[in-house]
Order: structure tokens, then C-alpha cells, then sequence
């Protein structure tokens, strides 16, 4: 057991934290430090950066831009780019779609569209939800139906993540209507976003901050080709890809960063010797120091290969738990002038960083209910870890 | 960066499981801590046979030369097993201060006859008015010809009743509650002026009320330096806490792993009571307590020895909270899942809820170390 980087570690390190010094533009980084709203350029943009060097999919394959590093070079990666307040890489494509592509596709398929993946050529979204069809996912309802070489889609997809930038959207289908199981029948299609018939509308969120959308499809025709995995076998991909959503949402590099500025706003607000405001953070902080070791202890044992199992879910709960937590802290720091919102921060007094806060902490309560609610990852805890 | 246990590691542990899941069983251990001395001599014998009294000692006093991480293991065993004899206070604590703050001569007198399971010790600290406070030391150590005569009265002394040699904390300058002041003296169990008076825990362990009345010690009876013992003391509650952690760690795996399979067995309305979700998600959150006890304790173990004490306060006392608040959670949900049976003494849970309560006051309890870690924050 030691907890130390090795030198080759810290060499690496040291060369992560240099490279995103010189080519994470200020403008950004101070985006992504004060919550505000990271435009399809800055999130492109930064990606496509990565992928000129070489890092934008550390999880790939080698042969197709993978970077072979070990577990503790991928954690050492994601700790300084939190730590830096780098955009994060938007996940649908590079850490979604495309382990299905790898798993399932087909070489055409691999060849078409894991290259511009990679590059940032095209913007992926996911289309799972519907208005019925939420964390009982296998009760979905819009229908492809097979015409000639198309499939032809009808129907309504919801809580799409930054579907308003999207290029592409991977949805899941209902192919076959009359299947006594309910997952059976589903299948996984890409779709082409500029396709005729699709109509991306905003929700507004408690915040009032646009980031997820409805997407409406009215007889929308997909090429057959598009179509991954065999037809009607689309929830074996499904739950695929459910173990690598859940993958990473730890976010424990983040969490740092953001206790680290929680202690700041303490200080310069005179908490530090709040007694009352000092346990609270304590708390957070013991179980952020606990996790962070939780997740180097299921990292090291993935290093002999095994697949990522329940343990994910462990850390999604405690991860988001944490976030916001810590956004709970970050208001109370700010006192009455938590109350601000994005219209008033010209005003004296609010500046727009506290003006920040209140958005950010109604945000935040999204992080226990996405990617399967904090309950759905339970479930699979108790199942497949507890045996219950 | 690795997390595995070492093949020594590894082995050390199946040897101490092997021993401790033949030979101190529940019921072993009922007819155990039904004796007048409440621990076996037969055990302490064992462990000293198989080298476990040993682990962190120097191998040129016949120990491992073990690192915490070593101890980690051993303690989670004893964990848990619920085993009551006096380890902690022993290599825990006594030994402890003996390897660093003992002279050559006081350590090759006594750490080879500890680790050959001759000598027991403990640590007489704790005062009727310090509660966590290491500073209060009121008990007096006044110069008397070649030595010094001990007048004082302590408190909770982990096993202290059945220890050959205390090591005691007392004040040859300042006030109580000065840091600087303290000292600490060796003392032998038979000193005229010693009284001992030992009682069970609701753990089934035991503490004892210690009296010193003119008791007179020679010069090398001295651990350490004279007036300087606060950082030591302090160095080996740390190192004491973060063991004790992991024999949380050890409890918490029982308290875990006996209700889930009774989640498993116990049958209601036609089905086995795990089958129903309002218990399932409260299940699934004391495997997420344990896990997270677990690389806390864990986090203790690999850095307690660091030189750097505010790094050792800042993670020992973060590792005392998560424990702290993990054992009273777990310990209570197991009893809550178990329904009635969790209430009752016949089973080994009920036992396993009286340890995880007393850890979680040993040592300091949650809010103690929830204001020792702001304090190192606000110190950093």
C-alpha cells in the first residue's frame, strides 16, 4: 500500500498540469470558475484541443486515439483538470456512444463515425428519456418503423443535456410494439439532427438556465444503416451504456476545487470560526477526503481488468451528495446577498459571482436525480452488489 | 500509487482470521469475558506464538518491524471478532510509547517481554474533569531524592487492571491544562501506593480507576522528556486512534455483513424481509458507511506516522469523525434490521452495537474531533 505518485506519476503530472497551463484560454477556465453557461465553441473548442494531443479519449482503444494510460494516470488526468477549471468533455459522444460503437458497431460504422467523434467534428447528445419514461427507461414509446431502407421515427424525447448544440443524437426506439417483454422490442438508432421532422424545444429550469430540451421527432427517416446492434436488441446496448454514464460522475476533482472555494468565501465572509459553519464543512470534507480514497481503492481494482460494476454507483451517490453539499455551503457563505440573481448582478452589492451562487445551488439539485436517480443507483447496489 | 495489501500483508491476516475463527468464536468468547480477569492468558499466549504482539516492533526486540498499515490489518481482525484482550492498550499504547520515547535501556528491558506476551500495559491518562483535553494533567510528580513520588487520580485506564507496567501522566511543572509541564513515568503494577480498581465495560472490555498515592519512582522510570511528554502523548493517542479506526473497520464489516444475511434469511409476509425496498436503500447506505469508514481508516493508518503533526492531527482526527459517526450509524441500523433479535444478548450483533458505541466515544468523540480538524484547517 502507498499512497505517493511515483516519479514517472509526478513527471506525468507535471506534464498534464504545464500542458493545460499553456492551452486552456483564460476566458474559459474563468467561465467554468464562476458557473456561467460554456457556449458549443468553448466546449468544442476545448475538445478539439485535447484531441490534437492526443487526450481526448483516454479510455479508447489504442488503435483508434486510446492513450494506454494506466488507472492512475487517468485519475491524475481528471484531478488536474478539475483542478484547473478546465470545460468538462461532454460525455454522449466520446464516453458514451462510443463504447457502444466499439462494443456493437459495425467496421463501417466504427470508421464513420468514431474518427469525427473524436475530433469534435460532430456534437452528440443522448435521446433516452420520455415524458413516460424515466428511470423505468423500458416503458419508452417512440416508434421507428421500418420503410424500405429507413426507419421512420415519431415520437418525444426528453431532458436532453444541450440537445440545442446537438449534431447527432443516439436514441433508443421502439421497433416492435407487441413484444410481451417490455425490453425486448427496443432498438438503438444515430440520428442526423438536421434531419427533416425534428424539433429541439428548451425547458426551463429552476435556475432559468437553458440546458436540457425536448426533442420531437415527426416521421423522421433515419438510413437502416444507423441502426446499432441487431433490431429489437437495443436494451443489451442500453444497459451497456448505463455502466459507463454512471462512470466518472464521482466528480471528486471537482468537488475539491469547489471546497477549496468554499473555504475562501468562509474566510472572507468571517465563518472560519463559526463553529457551527466549521462542522458542516468538516463534514463535507471528511467525506470528500473518504471518497477520494474510495475511488483510488475501485480504480486500483479495476487495473487487473475487471469491468466497472455496481461500485459506480457508490460513488455517483456520494459524489453528488457532496456537490451539493457544498453548493448548500457556498450560499451560506454569501448570507443575504444570496438572494441574488443573474438580473441583478450589475446592481451594488451583487457581484456577479455571488449572483452565481443561488443559480448554481437550484442547478445542483439536478446531480441526485440525472444518470439515474441517487434511489435507481440503490436499486442496483442492492442488487448487484448486496444480492437483494 | 497502490492500494493492495502485500503478500505479508495478506498472510499475517489469514494466520490471525484462522486463529481467531477456530479459536474465539461467540461462544468462546462469552465463557472468555465471564472470568473474573475478563480476557484469556491462553489467547494473549497465542498471539504472542504467532508473532501478532510483535507486529511494530523493532526486529531486534524480536518484533515484525511492521509498518501501521501492518497493524491495520491485525486491528480489523480483532474487530471483527470482538476480541477483548487488551491489544491496544498493550502494543497500542504502552508498547507504542516505550518504542518512541523510551531510552536503549527501557526498551530492551521491556519490548522484548511484551512481545513475548510477559508484560501488559496500559496508559494511565485520562482525569475525572480533562474529558478529551490531553493538557489536563493535574496528577503531580514531585522531586524526592533519586526520583519522584506520583499523587494523583486517573480515570478510564484501558485495561489497566491487568497491566504489569503503566505508563503515567503527570505534571512536574505549570497548572493543569498547561502544555508544557508534563511528564511521563513508567510505573510497575505491584508500587506500594497503587490502587487499581478495575471494572467491565458495556463492551465486555475493562477500565479502571487508578489511585496513586505517594507512589515513588526512580529516575529511570522517566519516559521520555521531563516536562516535554505532551507531544508524545499526543503523537501515540493519534497513532492509538487511527488503530482503533481500524478495528472499527473490522466491527463495521460484521455489523454489515450478519444483517444483510439476515436480510437474506428472515422470512415475513411470505418473502424474505430483503426483498422490500424501504430496507434495501437503508442496507445499501451502511455498505456505503463501511466503505467509506473503510478508506478513511485506511487514509489514518498509511499517514498517522508522517513527521509533519499538523498533517497527522488533520487526518487522524478526520479519520475519528467519519469513524465516529459511521459506527453509531451502522451500529444502529444493524440493530433496527435485526428487529427484536438486534435487542437481545444472544446474539453476537448486539455485541458488536456495545463496541461500535464505546469506539465512537474512545479517543474523542465526533465533535471533539470535528473542532481538533477546524482547528488544524484554520492552523494550516
Amino acid at each position: 500500500m502507498d499512497l505517493n505518485y511515483s516519479p514517472e506519476e509526478t513527471a506525468f503530472r507535471d506534464e498534464v498540469r504545464a500542458w493545460i497551463g499553456a492551452n486552456l484560454a483564460a476566458d474559459v477556465r474563468d467561465k467554468v470558475l464562476n458557473y456561467r453557461e460554456l457556449s458549443k465553441d468553448d466546449l468544442l473548442g476545448w475538445h478539439k484541443k485535447l484531441a490534437t494531443k492526443g487526450w481526448v479519449a483516454p479510455g479508447w482503444p489504442k488503435e483508434w486515439g486510446g492513450t494506454d494510460w494506466t488507472v492512475v494516470q487517468r485519475y491524475i488526468f481528471e484531478e488536474e483538470c478539475g483542478a484547473a477549471g478546465c470545460p468538462p468533455i461532454v460525455p454522449f459522444g466520446v464516453r458514451m456512444c462510443a463504447p457502444v460503437l466499439l462494443r456493437f458497431g459495425t467496421d463501417a460504422q466504427k470508421q464513420r463515425f468514431l474518427p469525427r467523434m473524436y475530433n469534435g467534428e460532430d456534437f452528440w447528445v443522448q435521446g433516452y428519456s420520455e415524458p413516460g419514461a424515466g428511470s423505468d427507461l423500458a416503458s419508452l414509446k417512440t416508434r421507428a418503423v421500418r420503410d424500405g431502407d429507413h426507419y421512420v421515427v415519431t415520437g418525444q424525447k426528453i431532458w436532453t443535456t444541450l440537445g440545442h448544440y446537438g449534431d447527432w443524437i443516439f436514441c433508443l426506439v421502439r421497433t416492435d410494439p407487441k413484444t410481451e417483454k417490455r425490453q425486448d422490442g427496443i432498438s438503438f438508432l444515430l440520428i442526423d439532427m438536421t434531419t427533416p421532422g425534428i424539433t429541439v424545444r428548451p425547458i426551463v429550469l429552476l435556475d432559468q438556465s437553458r440546458e436540457v430540451n425536448e426533442v420531437f421527432f415527426d416521421e423522421v427517416r433515419v438510413p437502416a444503416e444507423n441502426l446499432v446492434h441487431e433490431e429489437n436488441k437495443g436494451w443489451t446496448v442500453a444497459k451497456f451504456l448505463l455502466g459507463y454514464e454512471r462512470m466518472g460522475t464521482g466528480n471528486i476533482a471537482v468537488s475539491k476545487r469547489e471546497l477549496a472555494r468554499v473555504k475562501e468565501l468562509a474566510a472572507r465572509a468571517g465563518l472560519r470560526d463559526d463553529p457551527r459553519f466549521a462542522d458542516r464543512l468538516t463534514r463535507v470534507e471528511v467525506e470528500l477526503m473518504a471518497l477520494e480514497i474510495t475511488n483510488l481503492r475501485f480504480l486500483d481494482q479495476l487495473r487487473g481488468g475487471r469491468p466497472p460494476g455496481a461500485e459506480v454507483s457508490l460513488l455517483k451517490i456520494k459524489g453528488t451528495e457532496i456537490q451539493q453539499a457544498l453548493t448548500e455551503l457556498m450560499l451560506q457563505t454569501a448570507g443575504p446577498l444570496a438572494q441574488a440573481f443573474r438580473p441583478l448582478e450589475a446592481r451594488a452589492g451583487f457581484d456577479a459571482f455571488t449572483a452565481s451562487l443561488m443559480p448554481r445551488y437550484c442547478n445542483v439539485r439536478k446531480a441526485t436525480i440525472y444518470a439515474g436517480s441517487n434511489e435507481i443507483q440503490r436499486n442496483i447496489i442492492a442488487k448487484a452488489t448486496l444480492g437483494l | 500509487m497502490n492500494f493492495e495489501y502485500s503478500d505479508e500483508q495478506r498472510l499475517l491476516s489469514e494466520t490471525l482470521r484462522k486463529f481467531l475463527n477456530t479459536g474465539y468464536g461467540f461462544d468462546a468468547r462469552a465463557k472468555i469475558t465471564a472470568t473474573p480477569a475478563g480476557f484469556s492468558e491462553d489467547v494473549w499466549a497465542a498471539l504472542a506464538e504467532m508473532g501478532i504482539l510483535g507486529v511494530p516492533f523493532d526486529e531486534k526486540f524480536g518484533g515484525f518491524g511492521g509498518t501501521t498499515v501492518d497493524m491495520m490489518v491485525v486491528m480489523e481482525a480483532l474487530g471483527e471478532a470482538l476480541v477483548v484482550e487488551p491489544y491496544l492498550a498493550t502494543v497500542g499504547l504502552g508498547g507504542r510509547f516505550v518504542a518512541r520515547g523510551g531510552t536503549a535501556p527501557q526498551q530492551a528491558r521491556i519490548l522484548p517481554a511484551l512481545i513475548a506476551g510477559k508484560t501488559k500495559m496500559a496508559f494511565a491518562q485520562t482525569e475525572p474533569e480533562a474529558r478529551y483535553d490531553l493538557a489536563r494533567v493535574a496528577t503531580r510528580a514531585t522531586p524526592s531524592g533519586d526520583g519522584w513520588v506520583l499523587e494523583g487520580d486517573k480515570r478510564a485506564v484501558l485495561h489497566g487492571g491487568c497491566a504489569d507496567l503503566l505508563v503515567v501522566s503527570a505534571r512536574t511543572a505549570g497548572g493543569d491544562g498547561d502544555a508544557r509541564g508534563i511528564s511521563l513515568f513508567l510505573v510497575e503494577r505491584g508500587a506500594a501506593g497503587l490502587a487499581i480498581d478495575d471494572a467491565r465495560t458495556l463492551d465486555n472490555l475493562r477500565v479502571a480507576d487508578v489511585r496513586l498515592s505517594g507512589v515513588r519512582v526512580g529516575r529511570d522510570a522517566l519516559l521520555g522528556a521531563e516536562g516535554g511528554g505532551l507531544p508524545l502523548i499526543e503523537e501515540v493517542v493519534d497513532y492509538a486512534t487511527a488503530l482503533v479506526c481500524a478495528e472499527a473497520v473490522g466491527a463495521i464489516k460484521y455489523a454489515h455483513d450478519a444483517t444483510l444475511d439476515y436480510l437474506k434469511t428472515r422470512r415475513q409476509f411470505g418473502v424474505p424481509i430483503g426483498s422490500f425496498q424501504a430496507l434495501q436503500h437503508r442496507m445499501v447506505d451502511v455498505l456505503i458507511a463501511y466503505e467509506q469508514a473503510r478508506s478513511i481508516a485506511t487514509l489514518a493508518c498509511v499517514k498517522v506516522d508522517t513527521a509533519d503533526a499538523a498533517e497527522r492531527r488533520r487526518v487522524v482526527s478526520a479519520a475519528k469523525v467519519k469513524i465516529a459517526d459511521a459506527a453509531r450509524h451502522v451500529s444502529q441500523e444493524a440493530v433496527q434490521l435485526h428487529g427484536g433479535m438486534g435487542m437481545t444478548e444472544e446474539l453476537k450483533i448486539s455485541h458488536t452495537f456495545r463496541r461500535l458505541t464505546t469506539i465512537a466515544q474512545a479517543f474523542g468523540d465526533a465533535d471533539h474531533h470535528l473542532a481538533r480538524f477546524a482547528a488544524a484547517r484554520a492552523s494550516a
